[in-house]
């Protein structure tokens, strides 16, 4: 891959390797791989099991193509076999298949491209390689798949060798943390992979469910880094179902071949040595950049850091060295899959802003026919039954089913497809549709979801509104569950079409209709998430409302000194807030609060309260970024003693070079103050790094003073981890305490004495500091009014609670309102603005529509026969329903509705309707179930 | 092979390289928001490591 060009306008030249197999004409049927001689190592399956050298990745692929791996093809290598071309029945091989390079012009460029697992093969003192029974994280994330070697059983991969194995479970099972990661000695990768301490405490977690027997697990960690949203409890639940954690990193697993005995060393924190043995260990391996991606970065001229990560700096965090390339995901750094699918947003809205000028010049309009009005016809139902090659066809019989359909109500045309899906039998579906005058489908095959779209675009093609097609899954439900009788697999697939048919007779078609968008964004907060998100969205042409309570935009970043690369805030912010107040598409609205919130995605209408009155603003989206506050510690003589103060008050005294930090002596940081305990189980992710850094700058200033943190987990994960190593080189001490024996802090004159125990000496030590800094917790606004104004929820710590964590983590279930920021999660300057960045790229998603289309599948109440009993309201997970108190009844939005139908299961007097799935329809199918 | 669809000075297309979760994430954002999109990915099927993971934490979902 190569570049050439400016941004914006950037040819990349790409090679097009030969799959060997024709995408268009390959059905999937397996055939190819069935008859295929030749076994390779499956690298889905970490090699623990073979494939053929004809494929599919795995069983989810997409696309759900083969494709012929060249270098264990025997064809392609020796000239001979081409098996799979003889069995073909799609004639989809193409041993001619070359080699193509291909020009393309974009505007830009987002890398993504991911990272490998640490290979433990490099080192020899964990027996991987020798003894099976160790395996890595991937390895054992296989094992626990239902779609892995094993069959998703927990098994011993050493009791799996030789033909007659049956496999025998593990008792217990230890996980090994920090393999190739926080290590210079035995491989290069200083830093922290960010993700392990999580992934091990999971897969124990996993693991102990898996186990029909009692299962032991244990972790050997060194700090347990579960720092983000949930994680703490996480871990806190899997420690309370019995998975033991053990402070000590494991030097060497020695194994005697032949036995199953995996022995373990360690001395504990008090200086004990154990020995322990095991018949299972994991490594948790860390993740590293593929050589592969530092040659791509280097060809593209991309610079990268001494870990290999692509070098970003914290207030552009997708951005690289080079004008028009983005970054995201692990290629930017270790991180886990939340963090990764927020950069992906974030790198999508920096990547777009450039070219927003350039919006809907390369996309392209589908044109549709115009419907035909079917509401005054008779039904004309016409039946497509689906061999799915071998799938259906090898054990249904098809052409039985195909008579049986014929013989039902309203049934006026049939057809028998070996792929009803493939794109000759959509165009053939169309012409039949029209000209036989069908005006209801019913197509026998695989799973509506993931086809019905198809079939639905079928339907549109030839004139019919798409939700006249029904689907009867006789490929999932009945063909590959039945594999082994024939004959109740054929006498199910009638069924199954029998009921299709009938509720197909009484499908209606459904309006969609579609309601303009307003182009404006309203952004709650204007801290740093809140500016970035303003400034982002103005860039891509939409005006925004900036609205923040305080006198000045800002934020808590006002009160901080460096992001955690050094880089300074107060300058950065300076520049953001000029920005901004020198945008004309962005309208700031300070000392302003916001009062009431009317309509819905696309068409809100919010009422701000000001000193000088109230106005009422018209937007499509919403963005909060309402952020977070410091913990005003009650303990540790906060407030009581001058030598005392929070971490940024720390900062404070670091900014104004306060003569108490050049005289002091002695400089105590205590950290997770308010954090990790029982009112607040969660970790504020930002203290220790924060702690290490004023330290640092402590030493920097004041090289002769001694500076202790005391800690429970040090958390400086990722390239954060050069910093701990730093401050240890710089000859900061750190001593671990226990959550039970905590700190004691005591006036000692114009200084404070902490006492604490460390488990190392094995003593109780004294320091009387002359500072002491509380690395305070970070806590969601008491204030909640804003969510229940946006109809958003709140976690029980207070957050603003997400969509969902992985999928959709700066949406809600409310469409069109958006998060990010600390009011999400305490987390860094630069996950704020990823996270800032990734909720107006979602909000572009809304925005750049002209229309947002409502209706189809959705809810209806039938007033006359609702009571007003609310029982819809309290279901309702979308917040669509509302009381009429005039009419005494429900309504549902429908541009909220999402066609769940709770509402139409949970009313007792059935006034729902959910459109596509009437009761009449649903009863009119369970009656044909029950009539064979 | 050259694409034609060649614009004024900044293009209405980007272009994605490798198809894991956040590449295919990058990729529907910009679709969504009205920008052609290009994604490159080296291995047969797009789905990156994501895919090879049986469950993920903290929500316990299946990775599929």
């Amino acid at each position: 891959m190569s570049l050439s060009g400016e941004a914006g306008n950037l040819t990349v030249t790409v090679r097009r390797h030969p799959r060997y197999v024709d995408v268009e004409k390959c059905i999937a049927c397996g055939l190819c791989a069935e008859k295929c001689p030749k076994k390779v190592d499956d690298a889905y399956n970490e090699n623990l099991i073979p494939r053929k050298a004809v494929y599919v990745p795995y069983s989810q692929a997409v696309p759900l193509k083969y494709a012929i791996d060249a270098q264990h093809c025997i064809y392609l290598q020796k000239g001979k076999c081409g098996a799979c071309e003889k069995h073909c029945p799609s004639g989809a091989i193409n041993f001619k298949d070359t080699e193509k390079t291909v020009e393309i012009n974009v505007g830009s460029v987002i890398l993504a491209p991911g990272f490998r697992s640490f290979d433990p093969g490099r080192l020899d003192h964990y027996a991987y390689g020798t003894c099976p029974d160790v395996v890595t994280a991937l390895e054992f994330e296989r094992i626990l798949s239902a779609t892995g070697p094993y069959g998703g059983h927990l098994l011993r991969p050493s009791s799996m060798k030789g033909k007659k194995a049956t496999g025998a479970a593990p008792r217990k099972i230890a996980w090994l943390q920090c393999v190739g990661s926080r290590d210079q000695n035995r491989c290069a990768n200083g830093y922290c992979s960010s993700v392990c301490c999580m992934f091990a405490v999971k897969q124990a977690v996993m693991a102990k469910d898996h186990a029909h027997d009692p299962l032991e697990c244990a972790i050997f960690y060194m700090d347990l880094r579960t720092q983000g949203k949930d994680f703490d409890r996480y871990a806190e639940k899997a420690r309370s179902n019995g998975v033991r954690f053990v402070a000590a990193r494991i030097h060497t697993v020695d194994w005697r071949p032949g036995t199953a005995d995996l022995g373990l060393r360690y001395v504990d924190e008090g200086g004990q040595l154990h020995e322990e043995s095991f018949d299972m260990v994991v490594l948790s391996t860390g993740l590293e950049v593929n050589p592969a991606a530092v040659d791509l970065a280097e060809n593209l001229g991309v610079d990268l850091d001494r870990h290999h990560f692509v070098a970003t700096d914290s207030f552009h965090p997708v951005a690289t060295s080079r004008p028009g390339v983005f970054a995201c995901g692990v290629f930017t750094g270790p991180k886990d899959i939340p963090q990764s699918v927020m950069e992906a947003s974030a790198a999508a809205c920096a990547a777009t802003e450039p070219l927003a000028a350039a919006r809907h010049t390369c996309t392209r309009q589908v044109r549709v026919p115009d419907e035909r009005d079917v509401r005054r016809e008779a039904p004309r139902i016409g039946v497509f039954v689906c061999n799915c090659g071998i799938n259906i066809g090898g054990v249904v019989r098809v052409p039985e089913v195909a008579a049986y359909a014929r013989t039902l109500p309203a049934v006026v045309y049939v057809e028998e497809n070996l792929f009803t899906c493939s794109q000759d039998t959509q165009d053939k579906m169309a012409g039949v549709i029209r000209d036989q005058r069908l005006n209801r489908v019913v197509v026998a095959a695989c799973t509506p979801r993931t086809h019905e779209p198809l079939f639905q675009e079928t339907l549109v093609a030839a004139g019919l509104n798409k939700y006249l097609v029904e689907m009867a899954n006789i490929r999932n439900q009945d063909s590959w569950v039945h594999a082994d009788n024939p004959d109740a697999a054929t006498v199910k697939a009638k069924d199954l079409v029998r009921m299709a048919a009938a509720k197909a007779f009484l499908a209606s078609p459904l309006q969609e209709t579609d309601l303009p968008v307003d182009r404006g964004a309203l952004v709650v907060g204007g801290g740093i998430a809140g500016l970035t998100a303003a400034l982002a969205l103005s860039r891509q042409g939409y005006p925004v409302h900036l609205v923040d309570r305080d006198k000045a935009l800002g934020g808590q970043a006002r009160r901080l000194n460096t992001a955690f690369q050094g880089e300074p805030v107060g300058a950065f912010l300076e520049e953001k807030i000029r920005q901004v107040q020198a945008d004309e598409r962005i309208h700031v609205h300070l000392e302003t609060t916001v009062a009431g919130v009317e309509g819905f995605v696309g068409n809100f209408e919010t009422t701000l309260h000001a000193k000088d009155g109230s106005t009422t603003v018209r937007h499509g989206v919403a963005l909060l970024a309402t952020g977070a506050e410091e913990y005003r510690p009650s303990e540790y003589l906060y407030r009581q003693h001058p030598a005392v103060v929070t971490q940024l008050e720390m900062d404070a005294l670091l900014r104004q070079d306060d003569v108490h930090i050049d005289q002091a002596n002695d400089v105590v940081f205590i950290q997770c103050v308010g954090s990790r305990n029982a009112q607040r189980p969660y970790c504020s992710k930002v203290c220790c790094t924060h702690s290490i850094k004023n330290a640092l700058a402590v030493k920097a200033r004041n090289p002769e003073a001694n500076v202790y943190i005391l800690y429970r987990d040090i958390r400086t994960y990722g390239t954060r981890e050069d910093l701990y190593r730093q401050a240890r080189e710089a000859g900061i001490l750190f001593f671990r305490c226990a959550p039970e024996d905590p700190p004691r802090v005591q006036s000692a004159g114009g200084r404070v004495e902490v006492v604490f125990a460390d488990p190392i000496l094995g003593r109780r030590m004294a320091v009387e500091a002359d500072l002491l800094c509380l690395a305070t917790a970070i806590v969601a606004p008491a204030e909640t009014e804003l969510a229940r104004l946006f109809k958003v929820p709140l976690d029980a710590d207070g957050w603003l609670l997400e969509a969902h964590q992985k999928l959709r983590p700066v949406e809600f279930a409310t469409e069109g309102v958006f998060l990010c920021g600390m009011c999400h999660y305490p987390k860094p300057i630069e996950e704020s603005i990823a996270q800032a960045q990734a909720a107006a790229a979602k909000a572009l998603t809304v925005l750049a529509s002209d229309t947002i289309r409502v209706g189809g599948v959705v809810s209806y109440i039938d007033p006359r026969y609702c009571s007003g009993c609310l029982g819809c309201i309290q279901v309702c997970p979308y917040a669509a329903i509302t009381y009429d108190p005039e009419a005494r009844v429900a309504v549902v939005n429908q541009a909220l509705c999402k066609g769940c139908g709770a509402c139409a299961a949970a009313c007792p007097s059935e006034a729902p309707v959910l459109l596509g799935f009437s009761n009449p329809q649903l009863y009119a199918q369970i009656r044909s179930a029950v009539a064979a | 092979m050259k694409d034609t669809r060649t614009g004024g000075a900044a293009r209405g297309a980007a272009m994605v390289v490798g198809g894991g979760i956040a590449g295919m994430q990058a990729a529907l954002d910009m679709a969504n928001a009205g920008f052609y999109v290009y994604l490159v990915e080296r291995s047969p099927a797009i789905g990156g490591a994501m895919a090879q993971l049986d469950k993920t934490f903290p929500t316990n979902d299946c990775s599929m």
